[in-house]
């Protein structure tokens, strides 16, 4: 790899070992994957996807207390993902004694970690961190050395900024050396569509659907997305942000997708159009049947598979604004119609803290309140990752969270009904 | 017996016995029960994988066409490195992924002492992966040759 003068001085040791391994793991990282070149990190923020103080990652708090003994901090600020625990979200007394004295028994250490190497402010803690109102939201083209797979999605296909699907750790070293590698999505070429999917469905295609069913299919290809403007429109509204965050995380999540684009809808489709698609790109035609297929092939891990719910998560990623507002207009109308008070379900919305502190402004805060569902700015995905938390059958409309935990997966519409009108039609 | 060559990710050499995922392996869900709860065999708990699943795979040689899933993936391959419940090499059929890359040379880079150590070796081919069943026996060298018999 070509390394300036200054980039191969610091690898030679000019600013001491620490800093020779930090942009050592860069170079290696690059090399495995034929960078030829490092480039300038030019988003104003970072984005780490480690939030959580598990005592399982050890190694990692030493080696940030390295980072910080020997001053090798980023210039820039980050958010990173949600926070592992939240008392307002529903746990039982051993739940809450594993969660708090044993699985997240290093969340005050780490966080303490955290403000030291440069965390934005005690609130940055979500998945959504492109939400305005939170304020990591790269411009398009900057370079960012971001993990968090739907958020790396979201910031490639819907904002236009450049990012590999990094790892841990590896997120916070490309930002302390202020370099990234140049390879794969940062390139023109790596941001070239090897797939076209042409949506031919006669409804709406659920977000979280389609997205896995793309993801399962291309892996981590670029799919270019032909047909979804009929149902999104050509502007990226709040609605449109909304539906293209859940299908972006189903993407990255069942599959490995880290950029896609939506003709006529997204910013480099738009302006480029079917130039984005490579020749011999494969195809995939999606209809009501194939996401009926795909539906039905996702297996129930439950230990007894008629089990009552016992819990419901939505906004896995973190839900918008937009979605709470929405969601609970659809939450008071179904209850309503179906002669109920309250959700019949423990029911967890999660968002940002700052969307959360924005949504409490508004009048929905009270009427969703009014209806019982809880907010809380958690990782759904900590709280269910836990022998105890398994065994729960908890539902869920993100296929992120299926992917990842026992949790099972219903549509939207689905999900409303159980959750209160209890599975009734 | 049949020999293949890939390249050399991170070097070293190891014999070990063969465990191998045909599917991609979801390094998250396969390590966090291990790590967190002290399974110093590092046995496999995702239950999406059955060729894993139930599997102790520290110490074998795990076969695979790339890992899947959360970005939290390279971290965890560091955290099993330095926690000595990684495998004894890890062999890719497909060219490594981004996430496994990073564990891997984060591993290398920053971790001390031979029981961090996991040779890993990408680019096997699929006809690797189509060979190799698990109990057999692997031998790694240090040039990319992976003999299995």
């Amino acid at each position: 790899m070509f390394l300036t003068d200054e980039q191969q001085a610091i690898l030679n040791g000019a600013k001491g070992e620490t800093m020779a391994k930090v942009i050592e793991s860069v170079v290696r990282y690059g090399e495995l994957f034929g960078a030829e070149k490092l480039v300038p990190v030019t988003s104003k923020y970072n984005h780490l996807v480690t939030s959580f103080g598990l005592k399982m990652i050890t190694p990692v708090y030493d080696l940030m207390d390295r980072l910080i003994k020997d001053g090798a901090i980023s210039k820039q600020k980050f958010s990173l993902d949600p926070r592992p625990l939240d008392k307002n979200v529903p746990a039982n007394f051993i739940q809450n004694l594993i969660f708090n004295k044993f699985m997240y028994a290093k969340q005050d250490f780490y966080e303490n970690q955290l403000e030291q190497l440069g965390m934005m402010d005690k609130d940055a803690f979500t998945c959504a961190c492109y939400m305005d109102e939170v304020g990591n939201k790269p411009e398009k083209g900057e370079v960012l050395s971001w993990a968090e797979s739907s958020a790396v999605v979201y910031a490639n296909s819907v904002l236009g900024a450049r990012c590999n699907r990094n790892s841990g750790i590896i997120d916070i070293m490309g930002s302390i050396a202020g370099y990234v590698p140049y390879f794969g999505l940062l390139t023109d070429e790596g941001r070239k569509a090897t797939w076209i999917i042409e949506i031919k469905t006669t409804k709406k295609p659920e977000a979280q659907l389609l997205g896995s069913a793309i993801g399962m299919k291309v892996m981590e290809a670029v799919p270019y997305v032909k047909g979804l403007d009929k149902w999104l429109g050509n502007d990226l509204n709040d609605a449109a942000c909304t539906y293209l965050k859940d299908f972006g995380a189903a993407t990255a999540s069942n599959g490995a997708v880290g950029l896609y684009h939506i003709d006529g809808l997204t910013p480099e489709a738009k302006e480029m159009g079917e130039k984005l698609i490579c020749d011999g790109a494969k195809t995939y035609v999606i209809d009501d049947a194939e996401l009926e297929r795909v539906y039905k092939s996702y297996p129930v891990i439950w230990k007894n598979p008629d089990a009552k719910p016992k819990l419901c998560f939505m906004g896995c990623p973190h839900m918008s604004l937009e979605q709470l507002k929405t969601w609970t207009d659809k939450v008071e109308t179904a209850l309503k119609e179906a002669g109920n008070k309250k959700v019949l379900i423990p029911t967890v919305f999660t968002a940002a803290p700052a969307v959360l502190r924005e949504f409490e402004k508004t009048p929905y805060a009270a009427r969703l309140k009014e209806t019982g569902v809880i907010t809380s700015y958690i990782c759904p995905l900590m709280y269910m990752n836990n022998p105890l938390s398994g065994k729960m059958p908890v539902i869920t409309s993100s296929n992120k969270l299926r992917t990842y935990t026992t949790a099972r997966y219903y549509t939207d519409d689905e999900i409303l009904m159980q959750i209160t009108k209890g599975g009734k039609a | 017996m049949k020999t293949f060559k890939g390249r050399v990710v991170a070097p070293g050499k190891v014999t070990a016995e063969a465990l191998v995922s045909h599917g991609g392996l979801n390094t998250l869900a396969s390590f966090q029960k291990a790590l967190q709860f002290g399974d110093k065999k590092a046995t496999c708990g995702d239950q999406n994988n059955p060729d894993l699943y139930g599997h102790e795979m520290a110490g074998k040689a795990l076969c695979l066409p790339q890992t899947i899933g959360s970005t939290t993936g390279g971290m965890v391959i560091y955290c099993a490195c330095s926690m000595g419940r990684q495998p004894a090499c890890m062999l890719f059929s497909n060219p490594i992924d981004s996430l496994a890359g990073a564990g891997v040379i984060l591993a290398d880079i920053w971790l001390e002492g031979e029981h961090t150590k996991m040779p890993v070796i990408d680019s096997l081919g699929e006809e690797f992966l189509d060979y190799v069943k698990t109990g057999m026996t692997i031998t790694v060298s240090e040039d990319g040759t992976v003999e299995v018999k």
